[in-house]
């Protein structure tokens, strides 16, 4: 333990041919995408505070919560059409309120008097406390949308712009592609999950995007590499030589992320468990997909290219 | 590439004692104020609190300086010997036609001739049926807009700091946006009420020919009276301005025993005040208070002290908040709060508690599996992995950054990445060995092949996450901060500090073969 290594992840010079399976590995991402796509269509996304706008309130009773008690103390405070649920533990409450249309005048400053009134109901339950108490209103919500989105469409747009860079065209679109589907599927993962999608989860899905593209550069580095070394080597047969040399780093990284972000998706909190469970979701993605989707989506739109381009100099 | 010189070794080491150095202020007192003492603060997530967004409401900005525009315009034309019908005020421009077309001409000429705040602030047209339309420019409207928050941060800040919250955080947002912060006040009712107040007090004779009249006569506008319901016709005409005023404060009055506001003008605002009570007594005076009249007493003497007091039915609290919102001063525009979110203290210590934990439990996984999987090397990795999170929170502390809970989700996942570089680099060298290589040759062609790919890919991972940085906002900046930081810091360790404990380990046992 202290000096060699005790356990080893892929026996030395593993010869798995991977590019073989390539039709089938793209079909299924194809269909997984595409399910997530009809997902997001119906039933769609839980949007969270940040982008439906409204009224969260989190609060903590003395004793089991009865429903009843508060949606009476509510009532006396003219707060109507909340939503009561449980939440965390049996004492812990959500009340969720819709904010009023952004047609109606000073729907804005009425938002924010909502608050105070499910604050002042809340007083009145004997031990109760508010935990937290958030309200975004309609026009914030479409802003934090946009720039959300635009966060997440930006970064595409410079990782493309960065592997055209360094390799070549064929290895940044079959990267961003990749992304691409990558990106569907933890929507539908969400989707499925009921996470509500808000900036955390913007953030993760970020995060998932950077360590994809993260897996995808070292596979692709060693693509590169190979290219020069082995001339005439036909690429299917490159690129599996190429993912197989790196397997164990790909696995070994995956292992080590996924090992940090467990204990904070088992444990991390109600604010952080959804992240962390996104993105334990998105390792998984982000790491198959290197090897059955970027691989030999680079092996179909380079076939030609890439090799004409590498053929031995006529001299030798 | 296997030779570790001296400094190098020295440098490398000395930044990690300073980066250990800059993080002792997170953990011990300040032993004295004169020491600089940065540390890293905690979000309102973490340790509980307010947060408010508020913005300036611009309908009311452009509705204020069209008033102003639409008597502006009504002067020109008088003083002039021009003529007007139906001057009126729309929500972005002020229109009137002219006594007669002839009129057209020189109305248009004295009215483009009128002074502007702004270059282009205005445009003067002659639009259909001969009507002549004032219309204010939307840049115009937008940069007043953004003087009005510039104006306003001083005054939010009076305005809090008088409530004695410790520690608010006053930042201006893009154009027409006020961040307030307030740690602590888990309940921003009281502050969001005095930011939400504009606070414009004025003083107008009252128009009491025109009680009881449907319509108002020009220059006379309908107020809502503060106190029960009805309305009072006052004279538009501001004649004392509140912004006068040097002090305020609530006391108890000695002969009604009612909760008053005492107040105090500047020379100017004595002299106007002096000047209009004497001229007008026995008239009934309204002191207006963000278009409300809170009372209009009749005027017995002239006042001269510059010292008046309102009595207007207030309680304790609302003579107390009067004051401090005359002594802070008014808001040129009203404020709207538009996003409030708050954390009680008991969530706040749960999740540092539950972050705390999870981040231990992830270091000591991403440990025992470097150990078991990479032998020494493993350990070499581990050494830079606490040198990572040791210069991360000292880069922090420099910042004095705000650690929010995805900034601590950050932090994990950087430590996760960062052994990536040090598993490519392991990995290349049991290629190497595995290829015949002898140990000194595999480590050097393993480094070198390496650092290609670890540059390369953390690249990108830059880019990704400055762009988050650029284009999000609250908690997802604190994320991307925290691990924009932390690859710079990661390539600092692996590349330099790992690197260096192998090759030094190397240079001293010289061994033939490698554990990897």
């Amino acid at each position: 333990m202290f000096d060699r290594p005790l356990l080893r992840f892929v026996p030395r010079g593993t010869k798995i041919n991977f590019m073989r399976g390539r039709f089938i590995g793209l079909a299924t991402s194809a269909v997984l995408s595409i399910a997530s796509l009809i997902l997001f269509f119906h039933p769609g996304l839980t949007l969270g505070l940040d982008f439906r706008g409204g009224i969260v309130v989190e609060a903590r009773t003395q004793g089991p919560a009865d429903f009843n008690v508060i949606r009476t103390a509510l009532a006396a405070q003219h707060v109507s059409a909340a939503g009561v649920q449980s939440f965390g533990g049996p004492d812990d409450v959500l009340i969720r309120l819709d904010t009023p249309p952004d047609s109606e005048p000073d729907h804005e400053a009425r938002t924010q008097a909502m608050v105070d009134s499910v604050r002042h109901a809340i007083a009145t339950l004997p031990g109760a406390q508010v935990l937290r108490a958030d309200a975004v209103g309609a026009s914030v919500s479409k802003e934090l949308f946009r720039n959300g989105m635009l966060a997440l469409g930006i970064s595409l747009l410079m990782i493309l712009a960065y592997i055209w860079f360094r390799f070549e065209w064929e290895f940044a679109v079959s990267a961003v592609v990749t992304l691409v589907l990558d990106l569907t599927k933890a929507i539908g993962f969400l989707v499925i999950t009921h996470f509500e999608f808000d900036l955390v989860m913007v953030a993760a899905i970020l995060t998932i995007l950077g360590y994809s593209t993260n897996d995808k550069v070292v596979v692709y580095d060693r693509v590169r590499e190979n290219l020069r070394k082995y001339r005439t080597m036909p690429l299917a047969e490159l690129i599996d030589l190429s993912i197989n040399e790196t397997l164990s780093r790909t696995l070994g990284t995956s292992c080590t992320v996924f090992l940090a972000a467990l204990p904070l998706a088992l444990f991390g909190g109600a604010s952080l468990s959804g992240f962390a469970w996104v993105m334990l979701f998105g390792i998984v993605v982000g790491t198959s997909s290197s090897i059955f989707i970027a691989a030999p989506l680079l092996l179909l739109m380079g076939e030609k290219r890439l090799r004409r381009d590498a053929r031995p100099p006529a001299r030798s | 590439m296997m030779y570790y010189s001296r400094l190098r070794m020295a440098s490398v080491i000395g930044v990690c004692l300073i980066g250990l150095a800059l993080c002792l202020p997170n953990f011990i007192r300040q032993p004295s104020p004169s020491l600089p003492w940065r540390q890293i603060h905690l979000g309102l997530d973490l340790r509980g609190g307010s947060y408010l967004l508020l913005q300036v409401d611009m309908a009311s900005v452009t509705a204020d300086r069209l008033r102003g525009l639409q008597d502006e315009t009504r002067q020109t034309l008088l003083k002039a010997g021009l003529g007007y019908r139906n001057l009126a005020t729309g929500a972005h421009a002020v229109t009137f036609t002219p006594r007669t077309p002839d009129e057209t001409q020189p109305d248009l000429k004295v009215l483009r001739a009128m002074p502007m705040n702004a270059p282009g602030e205005f445009k003067v047209e002659q639009g259909e049926g001969g009507q002549i339309a004032i219309t204010l420019a939307a840049d115009a409207a937008r940069q007043r807009a953004y003087d009005a928050v510039t104006q306003s941060i001083e005054i939010v800040r009076r305005r809090i700091d008088a409530t004695g919250a410790i520690d608010p955080e006053i930042t201006r947002q893009g154009e027409d946006r006020i961040i307030v912060e307030l740690p602590g006040i888990s309940d921003p009712e009281r502050v969001k009420n005095l930011l939400g107040t504009t606070a414009k007090m004025t003083f107008h004779l009252v128009a009491d020919s025109a009680i009881g009249s449907a319509v108002p006569p020009a220059g006379v506008e309908m107020l809502p009276m503060s106190e029960g319901q009805g309305t009072l016709p006052v004279f538009s005409h501001v004649d004392v301005d509140g912004a006068d005023l040097t002090n305020a404060s609530a006391s108890i009055d000695q002969q009604s025993g009612e909760w008053a506001v005492n107040f105090t003008f500047d020379s100017t605002g004595a002299q106007e005040f002096g000047d209009v009570t004497r001229a007008n007594i026995g008239k009934r005076f309204a002191i207006v208070l963000d278009n409300k009249v809170i009372e209009a007493p009749v005027i017995r003497s002239a006042i001269t002290g510059g010292n008046g007091q309102i009595t207007g039915g207030f309680s304790a609290q609302q003579a107390t908040d009067i004051a401090l919102l005359l002594r802070a001063g008014a808001l040129p525009a009203p404020l709207n709060v538009i996003e409030q979110r708050s954390i009680g203290p008991s969530l706040g210590a749960d999740s540092i508690r539950a972050g705390g934990y999870s981040l231990a439990a992830g270091f000591v996984l991403v440990i025992a599996f470097m150990a078991l999987f990479y032998g020494r090397f493993g350990w070499y990795a581990n050494i830079a992995l606490l040198a990572n999170l040791v210069l991360m929170s000292a880069i922090l502390s420099l910042f004095e950054a705000t650690l929010t809970l995805p900034g601590m989700a950050g932090m994990l996942l950087t430590l996760g990445m960062a052994v990536d570089a040090n598993i490519l680099i392991n990995e290349r060298i049991r290629e190497e060995v595995a290829r015949g290589r002898s140990a000194l040759q595999a480590m050097q062609a393993g480094f070198e092949r390496a650092t290609a790919t670890i540059v390369d890919s953390n690249a990108t991972a830059l880019l990704a996450h400055v762009m988050l940085f650029v284009f999000g906002t609250g908690p997802v900046r604190g994320f991307a901060l925290t691990i924009t930081i932390g690859i710079v810091t990661t390539l600092f360790t692996t590349l330099l500090l790992s690197r260096m404990l192998m090759v030094r380990w190397y240079a001293r046992t010289r061994p033939s073969t490698l554990p990897v």
